[in-house]
């Protein structure tokens, strides 16, 4: 009964959704607004569920004294202290803005710009063209990363004048053309496989997102 | 010597990658920026909208990309207050929120714009694949108050704006799929125009919708906010950002060349 009732719920509701999608009757289109409406209300429900797992997950670290399980108490100290001021106040509450304006943004932007130099030295050490394929991706990037940035219109105006911005419309041309047709094949694949994961899970062949084991 | 290059201490390149943007950035350079077509498009939709019309923008973005994406939020918003086109802010991500609030009241102050008047404020709901499909219903079934919690009922602007079918253009600024989201979710489903602004490492992604005409402009991350202020003339972070970046490009470009060449002169010698 605990995976009939489910399975049940998903195959009515897929089929409903996937048929009031495609029909303008005005019926069809009433039934598909209420039920986005629901989901709506469903939605919070999801951040209940984030917050219980994220502190079970830190609290099996601090049990076990996984390594660098000391981290976890600042995971509980973030949360504990911006739920104390958003709760009771609200996220427009001056304490609560200021945390996220002085706390959270600089560390964020800080830990995004460490990239920078990660990749860096990544480049230098791993980029090598080894192969073919390699060799292609190496002059790609080479050409994208100078095109994206002004100083390379620039230097090639300055070096070989027969031929303006080069770099930047070489860079276009790449977007346009192999790196289009490219990212075109991905996303059709990737629909293919959304369309028939979908499919399984509403006929209930796919049963994975239920859960447990098999038969419970 | 070869040897010593290819085992370079990482903490030299650390060093480098940081002069190679305090340099530039302590002398100001500026270097002149080429108008890329996407960028190009998306603006001469906004120029083309007459005063009155309504652009809604989504600040999905958290702080790690606001320094990609802030400017070309700044440089939009402006050109559309200079215009007249109302603008209605809102975000997917709870961590857009107040970074959305800030942009729209920086940006008003500077232009004079009034609240209410020339723009609102929606903040964030959860859900954003129901707050997409549920503004295509009502925008007050998502978001029955703005981010002041002031009814949407009781805001001038609000009177006429229903749903997407009183919005002339969605810009997306995101540093994730919310761009997707709202090609799959309004433009195909409510024929919502839609232009975007991302992350320069989201770019590649973006074309095949460009292609199709489901994206009508595209900002390449800081290089798109750069092309935006000079489309608006108005050069700031954008622009002064992408001088800086130019070294730091230039820098990266310097490094994979120059770790090939010994790569090839050990692999030379090996055999």
């Amino acid at each position: 009964m605990r995976r009939q009732v489910p399975l049940v719920l998903c195959f009515a509701f897929g089929i409903v959704m996937a048929l009031t999608e495609f029909s303008p009757h005005r019926w069809s289109k009433s039934i598909n607004e209420e039920v986005i409406d629901w989901a709506l209300v469903i939605g919070p429900f999801a951040l209940v569920l984030a917050i219980a797992t994220l502190v079970q997950t830190h609290w099996a670290r601090i049990r076990r004294r996984s390594e660098y399980w000391q981290y976890s108490f600042l995971v509980f100290i973030g949360m504990i202290v911006m739920l104390a001021f958003g709760i009771p106040f609200g996220q427009k509450n001056p304490a609560f803005t200021w945390l996220f304006r002085h706390v959270q943004v600089p560390m964020d932007a800080t830990m995004f710009s460490l990239l920078a130099f990660f990749i860096a030295s990544a480049a230098y050490r791993a980029f090598r063209a080894r192969t073919l394929e390699a060799s292609l991706l190496l002059g790609a990037a080479v050409i994208v990363m100078i095109g994206n940035v002004p100083i390379g219109d620039v230097i090639w105006n300055a070096v070989m004048p027969f031929r303006d911005n080069l770099p930047s419309d070489a860079r276009q041309w790449i977007l346009d053309n192999p790196n289009l047709s490219a990212r075109r094949g991905i996303i059709l694949g990737i629909s293919l496989g959304v369309i028939s994961q979908s499919i399984r899970i509403i006929l209930g062949i796919e049963r994975s997102y239920l859960g447990g084991v098999e038969g419970d | 010597m070869i040897e010593k290059l290819m085992n370079i201490d990482r903490r030299i390149i650390f060093i480098l990658v940081a002069l190679a943007v305090i340099i530039p950035s302590l002398l100001e350079v500026n270097f002149p920026i080429t108008i890329s077509q996407p960028t190009r498009s998306a603006y001469d939709y906004i120029e083309a909208l007459p005063p009155g019309s309504t652009l809604m923008i989504g600040f999905n973005y958290g702080p790690s990309s606001f320094a990609e994406l802030h400017p070309m939020a700044k440089a939009v918003i402006y050109h559309c207050f200079q215009k007249k086109i109302q603008v209605i802010g809102m975000t997917l991500l709870a961590e857009g929120a107040t970074l959305g609030d800030e942009m729209l009241k920086d940006v008003a102050a500077e232009a004079g714009a009034v609240y209410g008047e020339n723009y609102v404020y929606l903040g964030f709901r959860p859900g954003a694949t129901q707050v997409l499909l549920g503004m295509g219903t009502a925008i007050d079934s998502v978001f029955e108050a703005d981010y002041a919690e002031t009814p949407l009922a009781e805001i001038p602007m609000m009177a006429d704006i229903k749903n997407y079918g009183q919005i002339d253009l969605v810009l997306d600024l995101a540093s994730g799929s919310s761009t997707e989201w709202w090609i799959t979710y309004t433009n195909t489903r409510y024929n919502q125009q839609i232009a975007a602004g991302v992350t320069g490492v989201i770019v590649s992604q973006m074309y095949p919708y460009l292609q199709t005409g489901q994206l009508i402009g595209l900002m390449p991350g800081l290089l798109g906010a750069a092309e935006y202020e000079k489309l608006i003339d108005r050069p700031a972070k954008g622009t002064e950002g992408m001088s800086i970046q130019s070294f730091a490009h230039l820098l990266v470009v310097g490094l994979v060349i120059l770790g090939n060449i010994t790569f090839f002169i050990q692999r030379r010698q090996a055999e």
